[in-house]
C-alpha cells in the first residue's frame, strides 16, 4: 500500500486527537474503507506515539503527576468498579497504559520504602495480578487492553508482527533459491550492524542492485524512515553496499527517493529479480 | 648569452658543438678547435644559456601571442615563479587560468576554482589552502619575497655561489643592473636570466611592467585588472617576482592588493571568459592571419634556432619538456601579430648584430619556427594521445609548412591505438565490513568496538553529505561538516581505534580516488567488486555519457599546481578539519606502510623471450596491474606528503638568514616519514624507476620550502636532475627503458620542477651531465622500466596536462573555421584488474632457490598462477580448520560445559574457570590441526593448479607447478595454524562459555526442547499477532468500558480458541514472547469465562454465556494448556487474587465452573494439587468482602476434601458438580 504524501497527511490529519482505543479503530476504518486495516492501524499507530512524543513532558511534571494521582485517588474512592484510570487518561489526551504506568510508579512510591524499579514497573504491568492493590490492578489491567498504541500486549503484538513478516521473507528468499545470511548468523560471525538478511550473492530489483534485506512491518512515514535511515539502513549501506527494504504495511512514495543512492524500498517482495547469471563466472 | 646565440647565427659555431657544450662541463673532443675557442671564452656562462634561450623566445614571441587563444598558461605558483610576460606579465596567466572556469569565481581565486568549487570552502586566495592547510590565506605571498626572489637574484648573478644566503637584496628595478632580457651587455659577466629574473613587477600602473622575458610561462593574453591577485595566491610562496622597486614597497603593495582581494573575493573583479568552450565573441573578433611559408622572413636564422632549441630540449636541458611543447603548439596556433613590426621601441636599445631584428617578425615566422621544432620532435609527438594527433595532423598549418611532417602524423594517427579516457570514477561505494578484521575479536573492549561502530557511520553520513552538498555554491566544507568531523575523532580514544579508523579512511580512499579514468574502482587487494561485474555494461556505458557531459575542463594549464581533484578534496578537507594529530600519525604510519609494501611490489617483468601469442594476453594484463599499483602508489604518496609537510607548510615566508639556519638544523635531525632516499636509490637499482619515481614526486610535490635545502631531499633532488638528463628520448635504449615509460617519467619531473617550492637553481646549477647518470648495473638484466608498462591511457592519467596540448589545438579549429570540433575524446572501455601476486616471501633454503629457478624459465603467469593457488588454498585451508576441527571442540566445550553445570548446580561456578578447565582438556587437540591442514592442501591445490594453467603444460611442468603450490600452501598454513590455532581455540571457546551461560540466564523456560510444526504443515494458521490482537479486544470488552451494544458471540469465541489451536500448532512464525503472551492473555480468558465476565451478544435475555458453553470453552482452553502449548502457561494466576476477586462482582456468584476448572487442572497434571493449595491458601491472606471470604474458605475446603489421586469413577462426579456449585453458590 504505497501511499502519496497527500493522501498519507490526509489520513493524518483524521488522526489528531484521537484517543487510542478500538472505538477510534473502528472508526477509522469506516472513514477509509480502501486502505488495508494493518496500514491504517500502523499509521495510526505511529501518528499517536509522535503525539506522544511531542506531549510527554507535560504529563510528567511532578505537578502534573500529583493532580493524577489524586484525581484517580478520589475517582477510585467513589467507585472501584469504574473505568478511573482508563477515562482520566483519555481526558487528558495521554496513553492508558503510560498513565497506567505513572500512577502505578506514584502508587508504589507511596506504599514501598523504596523506589520501584524499571523492572518491577514493568513486570508489573506485564502481570497487574501482582500488583499489591486489586482495585489498581483492575483499573491497570483496563488501560492495558483497552490501549492499542502502548502497553506490554502492544509491544508483543508488535513484535509478533515483525518475526512474522522476516518469517515471512525467509520463506520467500528460501523459496526463490536465494542464498543468504540471517541476523542471528551475522552477528555471530560479529558484524557490529546486521540487517535481517545479507544476500550471499547479489541481485538486482528493478535495475537495483540488492545486497542486503530489511523487513519493515510497519508503514514508511517520514518520521520513521528517516530514523531508520540514519540507524540502520545507512549503516548496511556502509558495510555491505547498496540493498532493499520492505515496508510491509506500505510507506509514502516520496521516500523512496535514495533507490540511486542504494536504498530501495517495496512494500511487497519484489517479483522481478534479476540473478547473476553462472554461464558469466 | 646572447653572445653564444649570436656565434651560433653567424654560424661561427655549429649546432651541435653549441649543444654539446651546454650539455656537457668539459669540451667534447668532437668540438674543432675553431669552435671550442669561440666557447671557451663564453665558458662560464655555459649554464646560463638555456635559461637565457628560453627567455628569448618567450621575449621574442611576446607580440605574436598576447592576443593569441586564451590558452591557460601554467599554475599560478608557476607562473607567479616564472613571471616576466611582456605586456601583461605572470598575472596572464592568472587571466588564463581564471578563464578556465566560470567569472562567477573572482580572479584571486580563479586558480583555485576547481578546488573552491569542489571543496566549497575557500574563499580567499585557495592555493595556501591547497598546502597550507585551513587559514592560510592571510599572509601569503608578500613575505616570501625575499626569500625566493632575492635569493635567486643573487644566484642569477653568480650563478656557482652558494645560493642559501641572503643579504642586500639588489635592486631590481635597476635596468643597468638587472636589464631585461634583450639587452645583455655582452662579455662573461651578464646577468643570467633565470625564470626569475625578469619577474613581474608589482606596479599600480601598468604600464611601468616592461615586456619582461618569461621563461617558463608562454605568453598569454592578460586581463589587467587580474593581476595583481596573482601574487599572493601562491601558496608556494614564490609568487614574488623580483624586479620592481624595492622590495619593501612591492610588499606593501602586495599587501594593500590582498586586502582589497579579501573585500572582494566572493564577487568577480574580473569576469573572463570560459576556455575550453569555443569563445564565439573572440572568433568573431579576431581575424585569423594566414600563415604563408612563403613570407617567412630569415628562414636561416629561424632554423638555426629551431635546432639549437630543439636539440636542448631533446638532451633534456630544459625543465619541462611538455612545457615546451605547449608554447610551441602556441606559437604553431598563434592567431596574429599584436603589433606592427619594428614599431616596438623597447627591443630596439642594446640589441646586436643577428639579433637586433625581432626573431619573429610575422606569423609566418612563428608558425615556420614552431614546425621546425616539431619536426624534430615527431617521436614524441606520434606518442601522444590519438585525439591530439588528429588535430596535429588536420592542422592546416601544418600541412602547408611541412607536407612530410604532416603525413608522418596522419600516419601514427592512423596506426594509433592510444585513445584516452579521463572520465571520473563513479560515486562512491562503501568498504565492505570484513569480520576478519573487523568484529569484535579486533577491538580491545566493547566500547572501542562500539564507538567505531558509529564512526563508520558518521564517516559515511559525512562522505554523502559531501557529496550531495560539496557543488553547491556557497556550501563550505568545515562549517558543514567540521564539528560532526571533530567530534567523531574525539570518540577515537583507543590507539587500536585509530588504527582500525584510519584503516578505513585508507582503504575509502583507494577505492573513490584511486584513478581518474580508471578501472572501475578496482582497488589493489581487493577482489573486484561483484556489483561492479553485474552491471559493468551498464556502468561503463553511463560513464562514457558522464563523460561527454562533463568533459574535464582543464588541469588547469600545463604545469598545474598539486591539487586534489574530484573525491580527493573530500580526503584532504577531512584531514585539515579533522586536525588530529593522533590521526595524522596513524594516518602516515598506514600511507607509509602500504607504500612500501605496494613499491615493493614483485609486478612481473619483462621477460623478451615470451611466446609471442601468450605475451600479448599477458602484457595487457600486466599493464592494468601496473596502472593499478602505479596510480594507487600515487595517491597514498600525495597523501602521505601532503600530511608529512602540514605541519610546516604555512603562510609565513620561507624562513632567511639564521632563522633558516636554525631551521636547516632542526629540520636535519627529524628522520623522514618514510625512507624515500633509499626508495628511490633502490628504485634506480633495481631499473624500477618507472614504478618509484612517479609516487616520490608526487610526495615531494606538496614538500615545504625547507625540504629541498635539506641534505637528505637534496640528495633526492640531484638524483632525480640526474635521471632527468639521463632520459634522453633519442637514445634507442629500449632494453634500458621504453619511450613512453621515459615520456612519463619527463613529464612527471618537468612538473616537479616547476612546482615553486623546489629551487629552479636546482636545475641550472646542478652539474648534471647526462653521461655522469650511469645507474649501477648490478641490476636485473631487464628491469621494469625495459618494459612497456606505461600506455598513453596511464601516461595521461598521471599527468592530465598533457592534455593541455590537445586543447590548444582543438582551441584552434574551433576558432579558425568555425566548425564544431571541440575535444575528441574516445573511450577505453572500463575493465576491472586483478589482483596483484604478493611475493611469497619465502626465499629460504635450497628448495626455494630451485622453485625459484624453475619459476625463471617459465611464463610468469605461471609463477603467479602457483602462488595465488598457494595462498588461497592456504588461507581456505585455515578456514577450513577452523569449521571443522576447531567448530567439533567448540561442540564438545559446549556439551562439557553443560555436564558442568549439571553437576554443579545452577551457579555452575566461576565462568573464568570453567574456561580455564575447558581449554585444558581441548587445546591438546590443536596438533591434530598441521597434519590436517597439510592433508587438505596436499588434497585441494593441484586441482586448483591444474584447472587454471594452459591445457598444453607439460607433465613435468604442471607436476612440479603442483608440488610448489602444494609446499607453499601448507607452508603458509602450517605457519599460520602452529602459531594461532591454540588462541583460536580459546578464542572460539571462550565465546561459546559465555555464549551457554547467556542462555543459561533469564529464560530456562525458553531452553526446554521445542517441537516444530508437523511436516504436513502447511503454515496456513493465524498468525500469532493476530491473535493476540482478536484475544486482547475480547479481554478489553470483556473489562470494559464498552457500549451497550458490544459484545462478542459464542461462537466467536470457539472460533477464536480453534485458531489459538492451529497457531499453536503451526510454529512456522511464532516466537516465544508471542508464545507467552497467548499463554497470559488465555489464562485471563479463563479467568473471566470463570467469572462469568464475558458479555456476549445475541438476545437481550441471554447476555451470559450459558454453563454448557462455559464448560465447552474451558475444555479446549485446558486442552491447549495440555496439549499445544510449549512454554510454560501461569495457570496459578488463574488463583490469583485479582483473577479470583472478579467472581466477588457476580451475583449470585457461581463457584462450579472455578471447581471444575481446577479438577480438570489436577486431572491433566496441569497443576499439582499441592500447589492450587498453596494459591488457595494464600487467597485467604487478601481481604475479601465477608461473605466472599467465607464461600471461598467452603471452596477450598470442598476441593481439599477431594480424594488426593484421580480416579476413573470420580469422573461421575464431574455429573453432580453443577450441584454441588449450585449449593455452594447459594450458601
Amino acid at each position: 500500500m504505497i501511499l502519496t504524501k497527500a493522501q498519507y497527511e490526509e489520513i493524518a490529519q483524521c488522526l489528531v486527537s484521537v484517543p487510542p482505543t478500538r472505538q477510534s479503530l473502528r472508526k477509522l476504518k469506516q472513514r477509509f474503507p480502501s486502505q488495508s486495516q494493518a496500514t491504517l492501524l500502523s499509521i495510526f499507530s505511529q501518528e499517536y506515539q509522535k503525539h506522544i512524543k511531542r506531549t510527554h513532558g507535560k504529563h510528567h511534571t511532578s505537578e502534573a503527576i500529583e493532580s493524577y494521582y489524586q484525581r484517580y485517588l478520589n475517582g477510585v474512592v467513589k467507585n472501584g468498579a469504574a473505568p478511573v484510570l482508563l477515562d482520566l487518561a483519555n481526558e487528558v489526551d495521554y496513553a492508558p497504559s503510560l498513565m497506567a504506568r505513572l500512577i502505578l510508579e506514584r502508587f508504589l512510591q507511596e506504599h514501598e520504602e523504596t523506589a520501584p524499579s524499571k523492572s518491577v514497573i514493568n513486570s508489573m504491568l506485564r502481570d497487574p495480578s501482582q500488583i499489591p492493590d486489586g482495585v489498581l490492578a483492575n483499573q491497570v489491567y483496563q488501560c492495558i487492553v483497552n490501549d492499542c498504541c502502548y502497553g506490554p500486549l502492544v509491544d508483543c503484538i508488535k513484535h509478533a508482527i515483525g518475526h512474522e513478516h522476516e518469517v515471512l521473507l525467509r520463506d520467500l528468499l528460501l523459496e526463490k533459491n536465494l542464498s543468504f545470511l540471517d541476523e542471528d548468523q551475522l552477528r555471530a560471525k560479529g558484524y557490529d550492524k546486521t540487517p535481517d538478511f545479507i544476500l550471499q550473492v547479489p541481485v538486482a530489483v528493478e535495475g537495483h542492485i540488492i545486497h542486503w534485506i530489511e523487513s519493515k512491518a510497519s508503514f514508511g512515514d517520514e518520521c520513521s524512515h528517516h530514523a531508520y535511515l540514519h540507524d540502520q539502513f545507512w549503516s548496511y549501506w556502509n558495510r555491505f553496499g547498496p540493498g532493499l527494504v520492505i515496508y510491509w504495511y506500505g510507506f509514502i512514495q516520496e521516500l523512496d527517493c535514495n533507490r540511486e543512492r542504494g536504498i530501495l524500498l517495496k512494500a511487497c517482495f519484489p517479483t522481478n529479480i534479476v540473478t547473476l547469471c553462472h554461464s558469466i563466472a | 648569452m646572447a653572445a653564444v646565440l649570436e656565434s651560433l647565427l653567424r654560424e661561427e659555431v655549429s649546432v651541435a658543438a653549441v649543444v654539446r657544450w651546454i650539455a656537457r662541463s668539459t669540451r667534447g673532443s668532437e668540438d674543432n678547435p675553431g669552435e671550442a675557442a669561440a666557447l671557451s671564452s663564453l665558458r662560464p656562462l655555459r649554464k646560463e644559456f638555456v635559461p637565457f634561450l628560453l627567455n628569448f623566445l618567450r621575449e621574442q614571441s611576446s607580440r605574436v601571442l598576447p592576443q593569441g587563444p586564451p590558452t591557460p598558461a601554467k599554475a599560478p605558483g608557476a607562473s607567479a615563479a616564472l613571471p616576466g610576460r611582456p605586456g601583461g606579465p605572470s598575472r596572464g596567466s592568472r587571466g588564463a587560468r581564471s578563464q578556465l572556469f566560470p567569472p562567477t569565481e573572482a580572479p584571486s581565486t580563479a586558480a583555485e576554482a576547481p578546488l573552491a568549487r569542489r571543496g566549497g570552502r575557500r574563499r580567499g586566495p585557495g592555493p595556501a589552502r591547497e598546502r597550507g592547510g585551513r587559514g592560510l590565506e592571510e599572509g601569503v605571498s608578500g613575505e616570501n619575497l625575499p626569500g625566493a626572489g632575492g635569493r635567486r637574484l643573487r644566484g642569477s648573478g653568480s650563478p656557482s655561489r652558494p645560493s642559501l644566503t641572503l643579504s642586500d637584496p639588489p635592486n631590481l628595478s635597476n635596468l643597468e643592473e638587472f636589464p631585461p632580457v634583450g639587452s645583455v651587455p655582452p662579455g662573461p659577466t651578464g646577468t643570467k636570466p633565470s625564470r626569475r629574473i625578469n619577474p613581474t613587477p608589482v606596479s599600480e600602473e601598468r604600464s611601468l611592467s616592461k615586456p619582461k622575458t618569461c621563461f617558463t610561462s608562454p605568453p598569454i593574453n592578460c586581463v589587467p585588472n587580474s593581476q595583481p591577485s596573482a601574487l599572493d595566491t601562491s601558496p608556494w610562496g614564490l609568487g614574488l617576482p623580483p624586479g620592481c622597486r624595492s622590495l619593501q614597497e612591492e610588499r606593501e603593495m602586495l599587501r594593500k592588493e590582498r586586502s582589497k582581494q579579501l573585500q572582494q573575493s566572493p564577487t568577480p573583479t574580473c569576469p573572463t571568459p570560459e576556455l575550453g568552450s569555443p569563445l564565439p565573441s573572440r572568433a568573431g573578433s579576431l581575424t585569423d592571419e594566414p600563415a604563408d611559408p612563403a613570407r617567412v622572413s630569415s628562414r636561416q636564422r629561424l632554423e638555426l634556432v629551431a635546432l639549437v632549441y630543439s636539440s636542448c630540449i631533446a638532451e633534456n636541458l630544459v625543465p619541462n619538456l611538455f612545457l615546451e611543447l605547449f608554447f610551441v603548439f602556441q606559437l604553431l596556433t598563434a592567431r596574429r601579430m599584436v603589433t606592427a613590426k619594428n614599431s616596438d621601441p623597447e627591443l630596439s636599445p642594446g640589441v646586436l648584430d643577428s639579433l637586433e631584428s625581432p626573431l619573429f617578425q610575422s606569423i609566418h615566422d612563428c608558425v615556420f619556427f614552431a614546425v621546425q621544432v616539431l619536426e624534430c620532435h615527431f617521436q614524441v609527438l606520434s606518442n601522444l594521445d590519438k585525439g591530439t594527433l588528429k588535430l596535429l595532423a588536420e592542422n592546416e598549418r601544418l600541412l602547408c609548412f611541412s607536407p612530410a611532417l604532416q603525413g608522418r602524423l596522419r600516419a601514427a594517427y592512423e596506426g594509433s591505438v592510444a585513445k584516452v579516457s579521463l572520465a571520473m570514477p563513479p560515486s562512491a561505494q562503501a568498504v565492505s565490513f570484513q569480520p576478519e578484521t573487523d568484529n569484535r575479536a579486533n577491538f580491545s573492549s566493547d566500547r572501542a568496538f562500539h564507538t567505531f561502530k558509529k564512526q563508520r557511520d558518521v564517516f559515511y553520513e559525512v562522505l554523502r553529505e559531501w557529496e550531495d552538498h560539496h557543488e553547491e555554491p556557497g556550501w563550505d566544507f568545515e562549517k558543514g561538516l567540521g564539528s560532526r568531523i571533530r567530534a567523531m575523532m574525539g570518540q577515537l580514544s583507543a590507539a587500536c581505534s585509530h588504527s582500525h579508523f584510519v584503516r578505513l579512511f585508507q582503504k575509502q580512499l583507494l577505492q573513490m580516488c584511486q584513478s581518474p579514468g580508471g578501472a572501475g574502482g578496482t582497488v589493489l587487494g581487493e577482489a573486484p567488486d561483484v556489483l561492479s561485474m553485474l552491471g559493468a555494461d551498464k556502468l561503463g556505458r553511463l560513464w562514457r555519457l558522464q563523460e561527454r557531459l562533463m568533459a574535464p575542463q582543464s588541469s588547469g594549464g600545463p604545469c598545474p599546481p598539486p591539487t586534489f581533484p574530484g573525491c580527493q578534496g573530500f580526503f584532504r578537507d577531512f584531514i585539515l578539519s579533522a586536525s588530529s594529530f593522533q590521526f595524522n600519525q596513524h594516518l602516515m604510519d598506514s600511507l607509509s606502510l602500504k607504500i612500501r609494501e605496494l613499491n615493493g611490489l614483485a609486478l612481473p617483468q619483462h621477460e623478451p623471450s615470451d611466446e609471442d601469442g601468450e605475451s600479448d594476453v599477458d602484457w595487457q594484463g600486466e599493464r592494468r596491474q601496473f596502472a593499478v599499483v602505479l596510480l594507487s602508489l600515487r595517491l597514498l604518496a600525495k597523501f602521505l606528503g601532503f600530511v608529512a609537510f602540514l605541519p610546516y607548510r604555512g603562510p609565513e615566508p620561507p624562513p632567511t638568514g639564521e632563522l633558516q639556519d636554525s631551521i636547516l638544523a632542526l629540520r636535519s635531525q627529524v628522520p623522514p616519514v618514510l625512507d624515500v632516499r633509499t626508495l628511490l636509490q633502490r628504485g634506480l637499482q633495481a631499473r624500477r624507476a618507472v614504478l618509484t619515481v612517479p609516487w616520490l614526486v608526487e610526495f615531494l610535490s606538496f614538500a615545504d620550502h625547507v625540504v629541498p635545502l635539506l641534505d637528505y631531499y637534496r640528495d633526492i633532488f640531484i638524483l632525480l636532475l640526474r635521471l632527468h638528463r639521463s632520459l634522453v628520448l633519442s637514445q634507442e635504449s629500449e632494453a634500458k627503458m621504453c619511450f613512453l615509460n621515459k615520456l612519463l617519467l619527463l613529464a612527471v619531473l618537468g612538473w616537479l620542477f616547476q612546482i615553486p617550492t623546489v629551487p629552479e637553481d636546482l636545475f641550472f646549477l646542478e652539474e648534471g651531465p647526462s653521461d655522469a647518470f650511469e645507474v649501477d648495473t648490478v641490476a636485473p638484466e631487464h628491469g621494469l622500466d625495459a618494459a612497456p608498462v606505461v600506455d598513453q591511457q596511464l601516461l595521461y592519467t598521471c599527468c592530465p596536462y598533457i592534455g593541455e596540448l590537445r586543447k590548444l589545438l582543438a582551441l584552434w579549429v574551433s576558432g579558425s573555421t568555425g566548425r564544431s570540433g571541440g575535444f575528441m575524446r574516445k573511450i577505453t572501455p572500463t575493465t576491472t584488474t586483478g589482483l596483484g601476486a604478493q611475493p611469497s616471501g619465502t626465499s629460504q633454503g635450497l628448495q626455494a632457490r630451485l622453485a625459484h629457478a624453475f619459476f625463471h624459465n617459465q611464463p610468469p603467469s605461471l609463477r603467479r598462477t602457483v602462488e595465488f593457488v598457494a595462498e588461497r588454498i592456504g588461507s581456505n585451508c585455515v578456514k577450513h580448520i577452523k569449521a571443522t576441527l576447531v567448530a567439533d571442540l567448540v561442540r564438545q566445550a559446549e556439551s562439557l560445559l553443560q555436564e558442568q553445570l549439571v553437576t554443579q548446580g545452577e551457579e555452575g561456578g566461576d565462568p573464568a574457570q570453567l574456561l580455564e578447565i575447558l581449554c585444558s582438556q581441548l587445546c591438546p587437540h590443536g596438533a591434530q590441526a598441521l597434519a590436517l591442514g597439510r592433508e587438505f592442501c596436499q588434497r585441494k591445490s593441484p586441482g586448483a593448479v591444474r584447472a587454471l594453467l594452459p591445457e598444453e603444460t607439460p607433465a613435468a611442468v604442471l607436476s612440479s607447478a603442483e608440488n610448489i603450490a602444494v609446499g607453499l600452501a601448507t607452508e603458509k598454513a602450517c605457519a599460520w595454524l602452529s602459531a594461532n590455532i591454540t588462541a583460536l581455540i580459546r578464542r572460539e571457546v571462550k565465546a561459546a562459555v559465555s555464549r551457554t551461560l547467556r542462555a543459561q540466564g533469564p529464560e530456562p523456560a525458553a531452553r526446554g526442547e521445542r517441537r516444530g510444526c508437523s511436516r504436513a504443515c502447511e503454515h496456513h494458521a493465524p498468525l500469532p499477532s493476530h491473535l493476540i490482537s482478536e484475544i486482547k479486544d475480547v479481554l478489553s470488552l470483556a473489562v470494559g468500558p464498552r457500549d451497550p451494544d458490544e459484545g462478542v458471540s459464542p461462537e466467536h469465541l470457539e472460533q477464536l480458541l480453534g485458531q489459538l489451536g492451529q497457531t499453536l500448532r503451526c510454529r512456522q512464525f511464532l516466537c516465544p514472547p508471542a508464545e507467552q503472551h497467548l499463554a497470559k492473555c488465555s489464562v485471563d480468558l479463563a479467568s473471566l469465562l470463570v467469572a462469568d465476565q464475558i458479555p456476549i451478544l445475541g438476545p437481550p435475555a441471554q447476555y451470559r454465556l450459558e454453563r454448557g458453553q462455559a464448560r465447552r470453552l474451558l475444555h479446549m482452553l485446558l486442552s491447549l494448556w495440555k496439549e499445544d502449548f510449549q512454554g510454560p502457561v501461569p495457570l496459578q494466576l488463574l488463583l490469583s487474587p485479582r483473577n479470583v476477586g472478579l467472581l466477588a462482582d457476580t451475583r449470585p456468584r457461581e463457584w462450579d465452573l472455578l471447581l471444575f476448572l481446577l479438577r480438570e487442572l489436577v486431572e491433566k497434571g496441569l497443576m499439582g494439587r499441592m500447589e492450587i493449595e498453596a494459591c488457595l491458601g494464600s487467597l485467604h491472606q487478601a481481604q475479601w468482602p465477608g461473605d466472599f471470604a467465607e464461600e471461598l474458605a467452603t471452596l477450598s475446603n470442598l476441593f481439599l476434601a477431594e480424594p488426593h489421586l484421580p480416579e476413573p469413577q470420580l469422573r461421575t462426579c464431574e455429573l453432580v458438580q453443577p450441584n454441588r456449585g449450585t449449593v455452594l453458590a447459594q450458601s
